[in-house]
């Protein structure tokens, strides 16, 4: 943008990405964009991916998600949203479940991340895996890595005896039933919408009865 | 094999997340990420666009726009097939939507990319848009056609007699809202050339829809696009028809001479995928004391846009349903800045069957008469409209099975009138029904000498089970074990299919590969009268097919087959819903619900389950969370992204069952079998919306039916 614009035109100019609610929003996130340009620089992220340990030099911008994706080619992490709502990237970091986008990979740096690729293999598929092809738990496949991941740590959290927004006591030992899992679940969108079977699955590894 | 509920084959794939979708393919090598920049206005024209710093940002290989895009195909609203029409891509300066994509930039890395995209600067001459639909219904045209072949009007006696003449009647006013598929995958595609050849691994629910519009687009020959959709994370309508991200990431990659990719972010989504367009709904009943309808009409109003047209059928489903002989139904569009709608799971039936399955439930309490018995007093001998019989018509079995699987008997009798603690309790019921179509589709079979077999078509599996399913038609048609059946799908060197959308894929799929398999036989085994022992098909290829042999199947489309001429062909069913209402917060929560289900032969009762609950599911977000909303000042979605329109979770869904009828449909096809794809979402909204108000006595007709809606009728604590 030249400098000598005036006020006017200037209010009229909109940075073309960004989906704003005002002019002159649009053109303060046009300027932070600039800086954020020249800002990125490479940095060296040591990750313990699926037992691997793995140095790669990531643009400090790079989410946790694209580093698996676009890096390491662990494409079994998926985004659907790259904003934290669907919770197809989930993945779990130190044993606990994170969407992989909402966070970027050099926050990272030393830990131990499982990925869907590190659960189980086809000849070697996780009990949640193979539930979930059991019990028909998805159609297109694409919210699936992480609903597994999601329910890998659904289930860890239940043995930490850790409550949700539906546990009725907080004194008492946390037990599984399907309205806890249900609530637990709920930040793993599925469009195909095959929750009852994911449910389905669930319950079947985790040992209760509806 | 037909009727065996197998596990998926692509189930193992899936769960360890070794499906590849489009954007994840390594075929091509590394690719350069593309990322589109929308336009900030909804209507204008682009005064200036300044890329000069973008171009310079790390990494940056190209930034176009529409001052240096390729020439392309025009827009073509008279090639028939609607989803391979061209769709060109950065044309002009001018801004017709929201959000339309005015420059591309490509870069080595997906974070250079979408930083030097924010640093493209464009200034627009902003033009006043009209973009509510309320505002403007009196500006509405009447369209030539609806969508799917279906006459935009239709006319029988004397409607508006009919509502003066009879002792209870109701003229209702619904609203739907702006829908979207939004399937978890956002669309994406993945180009490179091969010299004048393209390749693209791509998203898409049609492989030889997006061949022909790609190479329309790009004025090249079809025979130079290969598509691959080996695996594609849903689509629910939004991949029917060609996007930008495909002709971008095609044309980036010609120019680059390098592979590219683009992807929708999960944003751009909600402004260029297409959307069911928002629609006023118009419902008229005019019954006899004893619930026999004389008149119905349903008057639909519609969202449309300048560039294209699309008149989603949505007052078709009056025309077959019940039987009454003053009939009026019609389709209005009005046109206003806003992108083109296209189908969303369920085009017409989804938005239609909320509207006249809830008045029907006003008629059945203006009546006082059981909802089902208000059903089954008006069921059609013939098809009302066509006046040709019906095939494998079960509606009012649906609805008997359902009530006494469901204890329908034992709903509250008055709306209002079950109270469990703070929580109004509501059942609530409706029908469904769901246009049959068939698409031209071939199909081969090879059997190996070894006795392998494969099926190629260019059918793709979109998480419909295609897969499954034609490795069941083959495995039961050549008696062979199916794991000696292999099948290929989704790609352009394959036997071309009508692909997935319109809930046609398995049974046009299905037979063509079925009659591919009894050319296979004819060809081994000679004519029919002598074959006998089956299990000699494999040996007699094994001696003396020593290159295997090959049969071809062909289905013919629905208006080259008489049936769909002198049949009526539909699936049915019927859906029941138990809801609670919070007396204090309004909040609705689902309970349980039970569909039940007429659709021909299952042939794979398992998969079918599944996608008829995914669809009543869908139902259930029609009915309560699911609407886009337009801000009337700037043209845009405002709650744009999956934390703002909302589709149901987990936490929404409690126990839900199908059932599907024990069936076969001889007039649909040879193998009886009608699809499920969108059955489950036709109908189903309008259960949960009448348990609503079997729960409060609150009517509510501007979908969906949220808290602030219920709170002011809800009784005083």
């Amino acid at each position: 943008m030249s400098s000598n614009v005036g006020r006017r035109t200037f209010l009229k100019t909109t940075a073309a990405a960004v989906l704003a609610a005002t002019e002159s929003g649009s053109n303060l996130q046009a300027v932070n964009a600039q800086t954020i340009a020249k800002a990125s620089s490479a940095a060296p992220t040591r990750l313990t991916v699926n037992g691997n340990d793995l140095t790669v030099d990531l643009d400090s911008r790079t989410t946790l998600l694209d580093a698996l994706r676009e890096h390491l080619q662990l494409t079994g992490t998926k985004k659907g949203c790259d904003q934290g709502q669907c919770g197809a990237c989930t993945v779990l970091v130190e044993g606990r479940r994170i969407n992989s986008c909402l966070t970027l990979a050099v926050m990272h740096d030393g830990q131990a991340i499982t990925t869907i690729e590190g659960l189980g293999t086809p000849d070697k598929l996780h009990p949640l895996q193979r539930a979930f092809v059991a019990h028909d738990g998805f159609q297109c496949g694409y919210c699936t890595p992480g609903q597994i991941m999601s329910a890998a740590g659904v289930l860890d959290e239940v043995s930490r005896g850790v409550p949700s927004h539906v546990t009725r006591d907080l004194t008492a030992a946390v037990r599984l039933n399907d309205t806890e899992l249900r609530e637990r679940m709920s930040g793993n969108i599925c469009r195909c919408a095959a929750y009852p079977n994911i449910v389905a699955a669930i319950r079947d590894v985790a040992g209760y009865r509806a | 094999m037909i009727g065996q509920a197998l596990d998926r084959r692509d189930g193992t794939f899936k769960v360890t997340g070794r499906a590849a979708y489009s954007y994840e393919r390594q075929d091509a090598g590394q690719a350069a990420h593309g990322y589109m920049v929308g336009a900030a206005v909804a209507k204008g024209r682009i005064v200036a666009i300044d890329v000069a710093m973008a171009r310079r940002a790390p990494g940056v290989a190209l930034v176009m726009t529409h001052q240096d895009v390729a020439p392309q195909g025009a827009r073509d609203g008279t090639v028939a097939e609607q989803f391979a029409r061209p769709w060109p891509v950065l044309i002009g300066d001018e801004v017709a939507f929201f959000g339309q994509p005015v420059a591309l930039v490509v870069a080595d890395t997906f974070e250079q990319a979408r930083a030097a995209a924010a640093l493209v600067v464009v200034t627009y001459a902003t033009d006043a848009g009209a973009f509510d639909l309320a505002a403007h219904r009196g500006e509405a045209y009447t369209p030539k056609m609806a969508a799917a072949g279906f006459p935009a009007d239709t006319c029988f006696g004397d409607l508006d007699r009919a509502m003066a003449d009879t002792p209870v009647n109701v003229d209702v006013t619904y609203t739907t809202p702006h829908h979207f598929a939004q399937p978890m995958e956002p669309a994406a595609c993945l180009a490179s050339w091969n010299g004048d050849d393209l390749a693209v691994c791509v998203s898409v629910q049609g492989i030889a829809a997006c061949r022909n519009a790609l190479a329309r687009t790009l004025l090249i020959a079809p025979e130079r696009v290969h598509v691959d959709a080996a695996f594609v994370g849903g689509g629910f309508g939004s991949k029917l028809r060609l996007h930008e991200e495909t002709v971008l990431a095609a044309l980036a990659s010609r120019r680059l001479q390098r592979p590219v990719k683009v992807a929708h972010t999960r944003r751009q989504v909600f402004n260029i995928a297409g959307h069911g367009p928002e629609m006023i709904h118009r419902v008229r009943l005019a019954a006899r004391r004893d619930g026999t309808l004389l008149g119905i009409g349903h008057d639909v109003n519609m969202q449309g846009a300048r560039r294209e047209e699309y008149v989603e059928q949505a007052a078709t489903v009056l025309r077959s349903l019940y039987a009454a002989p003053h009939r009026l139904t019609r389709h209005r569009v009005t046109n206003l800045d806003l992108n083109l709608g296209e189908a969303v799971r369920g085009p017409g039936e989804a938005p239609g069957l909320l509207a006249v399955e809830s008045a029907m439930d006003e008629l059945a309490i203006a009546l006082d008469l059981d909802p089902i018995e208000l059903r089954i007093r008006n069921e059609p001998d013939l098809d009302p409209e066509r006046r040709v019989s019906f095939s494998g018509r079960r509606l009012v079995e649906c609805m008997r099975e359902g009530a006494s699987r469901f204890g329908w008997a034992a709903r509250p009798r008055r709306p209002a009138s079950r109270r469990e603690g703070d929580v109004l309790v509501g059942f609530g019921m409706s029908a469904s029904i769901r246009a049959c179509f068939q698409g031209a589709t071939a199909a081969i079979v090879r059997m190996e000498p070894d006795g392998r077999v494969i099926v190629k078509s260019d059918m793709t599996d979109i998480g419909t089970g295609t897969l499954t399913i034609l490795a069941q038609v083959a495995a039961g048609a050549l008696n062979v074990p199916i794991a000696g059946v292999s099948v290929q799908l989704a790609r352009s060197d394959l036997p071309v299919s009508a692909g997935s959308g319109g809930s046609w894929g398995a049974s046009n799929t299905c037979n063509a590969v079925y009659r591919a398999c009894d050319d296979l036989r004819r060809k081994v085994m000679g004519p029919a009268s002598l074959w006998g022992r089956e299990a000699d098909l494999a040996s007699e290829v094994a001696r003396r097919f020593p290159d295997g042999v090959e049969g071809e199947g062909i289905l013919p489309g629905m208006q080259d087959d008489p049936n769909y001429k002198e049949y009526s062909v539909n699936t049915y069913g019927a859906n029941f819903a138990e809801v609670g209402v919070d007396v204090t917060t309004g909040e609705v929560r689902l309970r349980r619900m039970l569909g039940v289900f007429c659709a021909g032969r299952i042939v794979n009762p398992k998969t079918a389950r599944s996608q008829v609950i995914g669809g009543m599911i869908w139902g259930v977000g029609a009915a309560l969370h699911e609407a886009a909303h337009v801000d009337p000042r700037y043209g845009n979605f405002v709650n744009g992204d999956l934390a703002e329109y909302l589709v149901p979770v987990h936490a929404d869904i409690p126990a839900i069952d199908a059932i599907m009828l024990d069936d076969f449909d001889d007039k649909a096809n040879p193998l009886g079998i009608k699809g499920v794809g969108e059955l489950g979402i036709c109908g189903s909204g309008a259960a949960v919306a009448n348990a609503v108000f079997n729960a409060t006595g609150i009517r509510v007709r501007d979908f969906p039916i949220t808290i602030e809606k219920l709170l002011p009728g809800l009784p005083v604590r």
